[in-house]
Parts: C-alpha cells; sequence; structure tokens
C-alpha cells in the first residue's frame, strides 16, 4: 500500500497517475491523500517522456478534467480506477459505457460540476465599486461554489465584461480581470466587501414585478436555483413574501368587477387597419 | 414618475410574455470592442420567480398606453392599468446597468401600439439601435414586432436584434375577431414569412463567409392557450404550419392567466398550467422525436390527456408496436418508448455495441424502471404479455390514491 499525494489540480494527479500506470500499482493499493509526499516537478518530468506511450482516450481526458473539479475527496481514486481499468484492464472502450457504475458516478460529477460552472455564470452578481480616471468601472463579486470551479468558470466572465474591471472572490479561489490582466489568488473565508450596490433595489423591484403570482411552480423554481444560492442573490429575500401574496392577489383579480369594452377610438390607423385589403392565409 | 415606479408598471405589463430563450445567437464576445457582451452560447437564466420562469432578460415594454383592445390583455385599451412609457436613454441605461452586474442576458423589448405600427416599431428600434452603435453592446437583444409594420422597419430590427418574434396569441382567425380584433392571422402570417426569407438570406451570406453580418438568427411566436374554446388539435394543427412553412425556432403556449383588470368578454379563471405543460411535451415530441401531430392527437381526441404525457399515451394507443428489444431497436423506435429521452437512447446505443443491457444499466442512467418496464425487453427482463395487453396498464402511471392509514403517525 502506498499513499500518494494527488496535488490540488488535473495536472498535479495526472503526473502522479502516470507514475503509478508506469510502475503497474493497481488502484487497490494507493491511497490518495494529500501532503503526503512534497511534490516534485523535476521528477515527474522526467517521467514524462516514458509516459508519453501510455494513450487513453480523449473522451477520458476531458472527462477527468471535470471530475478533478468536483469537491469530493474520492474522485482521485476513482479516476485511477478508471483509468488503471482502461490502459492496463483491456478495457479500451470503457469510458463508452456510461452505465458502468464506475464511469456512471464519473459521470454525475462531472455533470455537477458543469451545472456548477454555469450556476456560476448564472448567479455571480456584480456590485460596483467605483471608476478609474478614465472611467473603466471596477466591479466585485462574491460567489460560493461547491465545487473548485473558478479557474474554469472565468474565461466566459473575461469574454463578456472585457472592459471592465472585476474581482469574483470564492471561498475557493479568487479571480480578478483588472487592466486586461487575469489572476488567480487563494480562496478568502468572507465576503472581503459587503456593501451593497444601489442597482439591486431596482433589480429588486423587476423581480417582484416580473413574477406572476396566478402561476405558483415552486418545485420548478427550486429546481433551477437551489436554496443554497439564495443567500448571495440580492432578489432572493423577496421570495418567501412574493408566495405569500400571491393567494390574495389572485383572489383580487377573480373578484374584480369585469371592465367594459371601451368604444374604438376615432383614430386614423386603426381605420386604415379595418380597411386594410385581405391576405389569404398562407401567403 | 421615478425610474422605479416605470419599470413596476412596464414589468408587469410585460410579463404575459413566455418568451425568455437568449441562445442561438451569432457568437461574439467584448474582448476586441469598446463596450459590454457577449451571446452564442447556451442561454443563461440568471434566476427563477417562484411562478417557476426563468429570468434571462430584462422583459420589458417600452410603454403600456396601447390602441389595441385584446381582452386577455392587461394593457388594452379598456384597461384601467395605469400608463406610462420609458425614454429610449432609460430603457438602454436600465440595460447596460443590469447587464454589467451580471443580471441578464440582454434585452427583451415589446411596447404597446402607440399611433401606428410603424411609429411604435421606430421608437422600438430606436433603444436597439443605440444600444448596438452608441455603445457596442454585445449581449442579446429580442425585439417584438409588428406584423402591420412597415417591412423595411421590421427588417432593420432584425440587424439589430438577435431574435425577433411577433405574436400570434390565438390559433384561428375567429378566435382572434373575439379576443384581439384588431389582430389578423394571415397579415400576421405574411409577416412571418418575410421575416423568414431575410432569416435565410442572412444565415447564407453568413455561411458564404460574411462573418462580420449582424442580424437576426431566428424568430419565434406566443400562443394563449385556455381564453377561448380552441383545441390542443387547434393549436398543434397551427404550430405544424408555424415551424414547417415559417420555420419557428420557438412556439411558446402561454397559460391564460388571471390579470388585474379583468374583460367583460374575457372572465378570469385559474391559469390551465398543466395543459401549457402537456403542450409543450407534445410541441418538443414534433420537434425532436419524429412524431407528427396525427399520432399524438388522433382525430377523436382532440385534447390532450392530462393526466399522462403525451409520448406514454400515444404509446398506450400503439400497444402493438411494443415490447421492443433494447439491444435491437432501432433508434427512431427507442425514442418511443415513455420514459427513454433522446440522449439515453444514443448512450443506450452505444453501450449496447459493447454489452448486453440489463436494468441495472437503465437505472444508472437514471431511466425510470417502472415507465419502461413493460415496453422494454433487456437481458434480464421481458415484460408480461398480460401487462401490456391490460385495460389497467394506464393505472400503473398515474398517481398512486391517498390512503389514510391510522397508524401513519404512529410509524414514524
Amino acid at each position: 500500500m502506498r499513499t500518494v499525494d494527488p496535488g490540488d489540480c488535473f495536472e498535479t494527479w495526472r503526473a502522479a497517475a502516470r507514475r503509478l500506470l508506469q510502475e503497474a500499482v493497481p488502484p487497490a493499493e494507493v491511497i490518495w491523500e494529500g501532503n503526503a509526499l512534497p511534490c516534485l516537478f523535476e521528477e515527474l518530468a522526467a517521467y514524462k517522456v516514458n509516459a508519453d506511450k501510455l494513450v487513453v482516450p480523449a473522451a477520458f481526458m476531458d472527462l477527468a478534467k471535470s471530475v478533478a473539479c468536483h469537491a469530493d475527496p474520492d474522485r482521485w481514486a476513482l479516476l485511477y480506477r478508471i483509468l488503471w481499468r482502461i490502459a492496463r484492464g483491456g478495457e479500451r472502450s470503457l469510458i463508452e459505457i456510461s452505465s458502468d457504475p464506475e464511469i456512471a458516478k464519473a459521470r454525475r460529477m462531472e455533470k455537477g460540476v458543469r451545472r456548477e460552472i454555469h450556476k456560476m455564470h448564472a448567479f455571480v452578481r456584480f456590485r460596483k465599486v467605483g471608476e478609474d480616471d478614465e472611467g473603466r468601472e471596477r466591479f466585485v463579486a462574491w460567489f460560493e461554489p461547491d465545487h473548485f470551479i473558478v479557474e474554469a468558470g472565468t474565461p466566459f466572465f473575461v469574454k463578456r465584461f472585457a472592459n471592465m474591471d472585476w474581482s469574483i472572490f470564492t471561498p475557493k479561489g479568487c479571480a480578478h480581470w483588472i487592466g486586461s490582466v487575469l489572476k488567480f489568488s487563494p480562496g478568502c473565508a468572507a465576503d472581503p466587501c459587503e456593501d451593497p450596490d444601489q442597482m439591486e433595489d431596482i433589480w429588486r423591484v423587476y423581480y417582484r414585478s416580473i413574477f406572476n403570482p396566478a402561476r405558483l411552480k415552486l418545485k420548478m423554481m427550486q429546481t433551477e436555483m437551489p436554496k443554497r444560492y439564495w443567500k448571495n442573490l440580492p432578489e432572493a429575500d423577496l421570495i418567501d413574501s412574493l408566495i405569500t401574496e400571491s393567494r390574495e392577489r389572485v383572489d383580487g383579480m377573480l373578484a374584480e368587477t369585469p371592465r367594459a369594452v371601451r368604444p374604438i377610438l376615432k383614430n386614423a390607423y386603426l381605420e386604415k387597419l379595418r380597411n386594410l385589403p385581405e391576405v389569404a392565409e398562407g401567403e | 414618475m421615478d425610474l422605479a415606479n416605470k419599470l413596476a408598471i412596464l414589468a408587469d405589463a410585460a410579463k404575459y410574455d413566455a418568451s425568455c430563450a437568449s441562445s442561438g445567437a451569432n457568437k461574439r464576445d467584448s474582448r476586441d470592442g469598446k463596450g459590454v457582451g457577449s451571446a452564442g452560447g447556451s442561454g443563461i437564466c440568471h434566476s427563477y420567480t417562484p411562478d417557476g420562469r426563468c429570468i434571462s432578460l430584462l422583459k420589458i415594454l417600452l410603454t403600456n398606453r396601447c390602441i389595441y383592445d385584446c381582452h386577455y390583455c392587461i394593457n388594452r385599451r379598456s384597461s384601467n392599468v395605469r400608463r406610462t412609457a420609458f425614454t429610449a436613454e432609460e430603457a438602454v441605461t436600465l440595460t447596460l446597468d443590469f447587464y454589467k452586474r451580471n443580471y441578464i442576458e440582454g434585452l427583451f423589448l415589446s411596447s404597446g401600439i402607440v399611433r401606428s405600427a410603424d411609429h411604435t416599431m421606430e421608437q422600438v428600434v430606436q433603444v436597439a439601435r443605440t444600444l448596438r452603435e452608441q455603445h457596442d453592446f454585445r449581449g442579446y437583444i429580442h425585439l417584438k414586432t409588428i406584423p402591420e409594420a412597415s417591412p423595411e422597419l421590421i427588417e432593420q430590427a432584425a440587424r439589430y436584434a438577435d431574435r425577433i418574434s411577433i405574436n400570434l396569441e390565438l390559433p384561428t382567425q375567429t378566435s382572434l375577431d373575439r379576443l384581439a380584433p384588431e389582430k389578423n392571422l394571415a397579415r400576421t402570417q405574411q409577416a412571418m414569412g418575410r421575416i423568414k426569407l431575410k432569416l435565410d438570406e442572412a444565415h447564407d451570406r453568413r455561411k458564404n463567409g460574411d462573418r462580420k453580418l449582424r442580424h437576426a438568427t431566428g424568430q419565434s411566436t406566443q400562443v394563449i392557450v385556455g381564453a377561448d374554446d380552441s383545441t390542443d388539435a387547434d393549436f398543434l394543427a397551427r404550430s405544424d404550419v408555424l415551424y414547417g412553412t415559417y420555420r419557428m425556432r420557438r412556439v411558446y403556449y402561454s397559460a391564460f392567466s388571471p390579470i388585474p383588470e379583468p374583460s367583460v368578454v374575457l372572465p378570469v379563471k385559474a391559469a390551465p398550467l398543466v395543459r401549457e405543460h402537456r403542450l409543450y411535451q407534445a410541441d418538443w415530441l414534433m420537434r425532436n422525436y419524429g412524431f407528427r401531430t396525427s399520432e399524438i392527437l388522433p382525430p377523436e381526441t382532440p385534447n390532450l390527456d392530462l393526466r399522462i404525457d403525451p409520448k406514454l399515451a400515444w404509446a398506450l394507443r400503439n400497444r402493438q408496436d411494443f415490447p421492443l428489444d433494447v439491444q435491437t431497436a432501432t433508434r427512431e423506435q427507442l425514442v418511443r418508448v415513455p420514459g427513454l429521452g433522446l440522449r439515453n437512447v444514443d448512450r443506450l446505443i452505444t453501450i449496447r455495441r459493447h454489452t448486453r443491457v440489463r436494468l441495472e444499466d437503465l437505472a444508472r442512467l437514471r431511466v425510470s424502471l417502472p415507465k419502461v418496464r413493460p415496453f422494454l425487453i433487456t437481458a434480464d427482463h421481458h415484460p408480461a404479455r398480460y401487462i401490456l395487453e391490460s385495460d389497467r396498464l394506464i393505472d400503473r402511471f398515474l398517481p398512486k390514491p391517498v390512503q389514510l392509514d391510522l397508524f401513519d403517525d404512529a410509524d414514524r
């Protein structure tokens, strides 16, 4: 039995896994545990030449890159078991069998990671904190992802908000785009700048007004916007009152006296509409 | 009136439009520009309201003043709702302020009809033009257009927008005459036809190398369900024409919703949400699963069964086609099995090349076993013929009747 440090990202795990594969160490003999061995990059580089002979399907690499971002500590062992079966166990097509228990588990983790990246793109809320002398605006955001997705999720913001400065702070790493340079920094435990943005009030007005009380679908809302995100969404504190008031609002509408039809205005345009020639359907 | 009050009125006025898509635009971002924005990926829903609808775009009316009198609509001229209007500048600033905070994917702008179709269209186009040309806004824009507006104005709208739409609202002219007397089905479809030609033309130009061309990539429409006695067959037949002839990206079905200003012509009632849901399912089957309208709704049943989904309903009517062997059935056959979706069918077709598919494989793909079991043969399962032939097969799929249990509380 040996204890191996997977490092903290896909590349470090890959280097370690290559070495184990070279030495033909079966998965059952490996315990993946952080800080067990210092990560020696020179040593890893030396193995790279030989390791290139180990060809695995590109689909595995894609899967592994996503799974590596998952927060489950068992992910490294799972990936190595799959890699072993493909490279040493003769199961070349394993990656295509989505119903295999281990592939199914890895696919679920991959899905969780992709979903969390998507939710980061959806639920990051920037707050404006100022402008520089040239009028370039600066924004900050606080987000709490379940998985290690800050690096994978950031390119989207670079493309969309290339001409603003911004920082996204999270407990699992922070991203900064300042003066068109992208930098990452370690995570922080709490939101470092708590001042709200005055636009949040207008945003809440919008949220309240676009809601239709006559069609409650709470399960649908919570499937797509689970409660764990609510604490960082400025609009979410309206949800409870909107739900409670909805019954009364709908009853009010149903009890309303129907409005009479107002006679047609003397309006040149409506007149013209009525006299437009018939168009045959299907033209 | 201050901006917050205007927004409250003009968002409230826009919320009965179900369309929320922000996908399918031409790919672009702001790295080589001066402004803000990107589009072209899959759409993003930035929030959800308790009605289960997503907030993807800032959905507003430019004004809720209107000379039309559509009886399902809060903004019709007979309604006593408070009236207001955004200036173009206000709509532009609001869009940019929300966008930069990552609240939205872009703008969905519609308007009540003021003065004339052309006058109204010009105001709407002006907002989009300012966003694109003055602010280099590269986010998503959806513009609602009016069929009677001049084709030149509609084409201008299409040049600034990613999606344009005209709401049909009701599937037949008879219904329109009663509930939306200013609207005309044939003129609407004529405008949709012209838009389709322009969309095709733009698509070809891009395909032939004009990468810089800025033009909408699709059109959509909405119909209101449950406002009158139009049947599901009426809706699906209309959708067939809309998808086939005008190549709509989407037909939205919006359950007729109570409004605070009901009309004598159209008394309000609870929104038929399940019916709306079943129509979306049927629409989806027609577009992606190869079902014909006549298969989903045979002539003798003009309305969908609200208790079960339309694919299951079809399978129960066509039991002679089952059971199917998961190992040998074609893709076209498998997508018709209740409980199997497109993605899982594709996975199964790959998996079966390598191994014999068993029920546990289906379970790991998160397929509902109770649902597929009567219809599917696997390596370890062959459904009993009597189950498939039983008159009570449908009972397996209906919600269990609630049973009173004296010891219910004690058990927990």
